[in-house]
């Protein structure tokens, strides 16, 4: 274990980690795994041995305090981080390690799809929004697009509100409604898993309901990973949570446990609203 | 002075000020304007200049100068917009970016009569164009470059940092997002700066003096072939524009019109930037409401 020792919070003994492995009780294949990953900013380490798996068509949520590091942990997965941060360790995609230079990055995050904090709709119409990624893949065909179009958006639950108006600019749309064009953009590449970085946090409670709805269908189809530093959502929405803190993932459970008798006192300190 | 006093004093020198600038431009503007205005006619604006009887027009300079304008950008747009592509999206911060920013600035910042002595030296002399469109159009890129590359630069700095994320989350690369997603958002802004900017490459005359040279010499408008001498395409020919006109009107005008024409040829150089500008505003803003609205 890499420890900072010029640190005050490097290891603290009772930091154990306590990490269910949730495969155990999961029938669900692992989608994807990290192992003794770690993230640097310069010579500052903001992740330092993030191991955690994923199991298939659940929704997992990552949860701790403000700069806790679950968002660089996210933007790790889908190598968003490239050229911003030093990642070490392993990111097993259905066990193949992404983390490695030969690793086609591109071809990866069209696997691994990413819809960020604050909706970032291209400044082009909502069709062209979600056709857009599949074109520069070569993909010309009408009908193709077409249907893609409409299958996202519908993925999406935000085609009843905009079918007659696909080709009005995306900037247009409401905020809410712009972050669901932003996940059906994303799954308008057909995804594996969809990584969601506190999606929510720049909507109104009516559009985060439509959203969290959103989410529980698709999970259905798609791994979900989300960060969110609204517990609530956290309870309603996934299967499992981890609980991040100071760069450590903590605890990682059923997200019944955590919230009903977590392992981890901080962890009970931070669902019961004592800290965050 | 209690707060609420010095705030009104405050607040009333600050309309002085600015009222006092409006005042100064728009003295400027009429003045020129009411005084060029009895000169136009479309005979005025058509015919060729004469330079020693009265009647003469500023048709071919009025060509001359928007041929020089056009082809300026040709040469300066894709440079401009390489440049602040690096700059912007590539260029790591370092003392190699820091060096190009700092020589942009200096560029900018040089008198352009300078440009155009320099313009002479390298592109009419040494290069062997001589007095032409060519040489004038190469000393007005010298000049206009700093300030084009700088606006768009500033434009797509202006895109937020989301737009990058969600092109490359999609699985694209680095080029085919900022081809195709921020060089379009920023199309509004970099299109107002490229109009501005033709404003002022309208409105120069130092840099041109010694390169597109001061004379005109009569154009056939219906010979459309650029390679010969006489066609208004021909990039070779010696190309006097309308705010040279004006300088050597001023300077050394034997018709005996010459005030007129003078306040005239004015009045259409200081009515064509003021159309850019406005031309400018109304594009950004069609474009920035269609963009996100519509």
């Amino acid at each position: 274990m890499l420890i900072n020792p010029s640190s005050p919070h490097s290891d603290d003994g009772w930091l154990a980690r306590n990490i269910v492995d949730p495969s155990l009780k999961d029938s669900a294949p692992i989608v994807l795994e990290t192992k003794q990953l770690h993230v640097y900013y310069g010579d500052n380490e903001a992740i330092h041995e993030g191991d955690l798996k994923f199991p298939e068509h659940r929704i997992s949520a990552l949860i701790g305090p403000s700069g806790s590091g679950k968002s660089t942990y996210l933007r790790s997965l889908n190598r968003m981080n490239d050229g911003v941060a030093r990642v070490t360790g392993e990111i097993l995609y259905r066990g193949v390690d992404v983390n490695r230079p030969e690793i086609d990055v591109y071809e990866m995050r069209r696997r691994i799809g990413m819809v960020f904090q604050r909706p970032n709709p291209f400044s082009k119409s909502i069709y062209d929004n979600i056709t857009f990624a599949l074109k520069r893949r070569g993909v010309t065909d009408k009908q193709t697009l077409d249907e893609a179009v409409e299958t996202s958006l519908k993925q999406a639950a935000l085609w009843d509100e905009v079918k007659d108006q696909l080709k009005k600019s995306a900037l247009a749309l409401s905020g809410g409604q712009q972050q669901r064009l932003c996940i059906a953009r994303a799954l308008a590449v057909k995804p594996d898993i969809l990584l969601l970085d506190e999606p929510a946090s720049a909507l109104d409670p009516v559009s985060t309901s439509k959203l969290e709805e959103t989410l529980l269908q698709l999970k259905n189809d798609y791994t979900i990973i989300i960060v969110t530093h609204n517990m609530q959502q956290a309870a309603r929405i996934s299967d499992y949570t981890a609980f991040f803190n100071m760069g450590r993932v903590l605890e990682y459970d059923e997200t019944s446990q955590i919230f009903t008798s977590p392992q981890v006192q901080l962890t009970n300190n931070y669902v019961a609203g004592d800290f965050g | 002075m209690n707060p609420k006093l010095s705030n009104r004093v405050a607040i009333t020198v600050l309309y002085v000020i600015a009222s006092t600038i409006v005042v100064i431009l728009a003295a400027l503007l009429g003045y020129i304007i009411i005084s060029g205005l009895p000169a136009l006619s479309w005979h005025f604006l058509t015919s060729p200049a004469r330079a020693f009887t009265s009647g003469g027009g500023i048709g071919i300079q009025l060509f001359n100068s928007f041929y020089l304008l056009i082809l300026t950008m040709l040469i300066s747009f894709p440079i401009a917009l390489g440049a602040g592509i690096y700059l912007n999206e590539y260029a790591k911060q370092n003392w190699v970016t820091s060096l190009v920013r700092t020589s942009i600035e200096i560029l900018s910042s040089l008198p352009s009569v300078v440009v155009g002595l320099f313009g002479f030296l390298i592109f009419v002399v040494q290069f062997g164009f001589g007095f032409s469109i060519l040489s004038g159009a190469f000393a007005l890129t010298f000049f206009n470059l700093p300030l084009l590359t700088r606006s768009i630069e500033e434009a797509l700095a202006a895109v937020p940092d989301e737009q990058r994320e969600g092109g490359l989350a999609l699985g694209l690369s680095k080029w085919e997002t900022v081809l195709h997603v921020i060089v379009p958002a920023a199309l509004p802004t970099i299109l107002t700066g490229v109009i501005l900017s033709a404003g002022r490459i309208f409105g120069e005359a130092a840099a041109l003096i010694f390169t597109a040279g001061q004379s005109a010499p009569a154009l056939n408008f219906t010979d459309w072939n650029p390679f010969n001498i006489s066609s208004p395409l021909n990039p070779m020919r010696p190309a006097e524009t309308l705010a040279v006109h004006i300088w050597k009107i001023n300077s050394e005008g034997i018709m005996p019109d010459a005030k007129a024409i003078s306040s005239g040829a004015s009045a259409v150089l200081v009515i064509s930037v003021l159309g850019f500008n406005l031309l400018a505003r109304f594009v950004g803003h069609r474009l920035f409401k269609r963009l996100t609205a519509g």
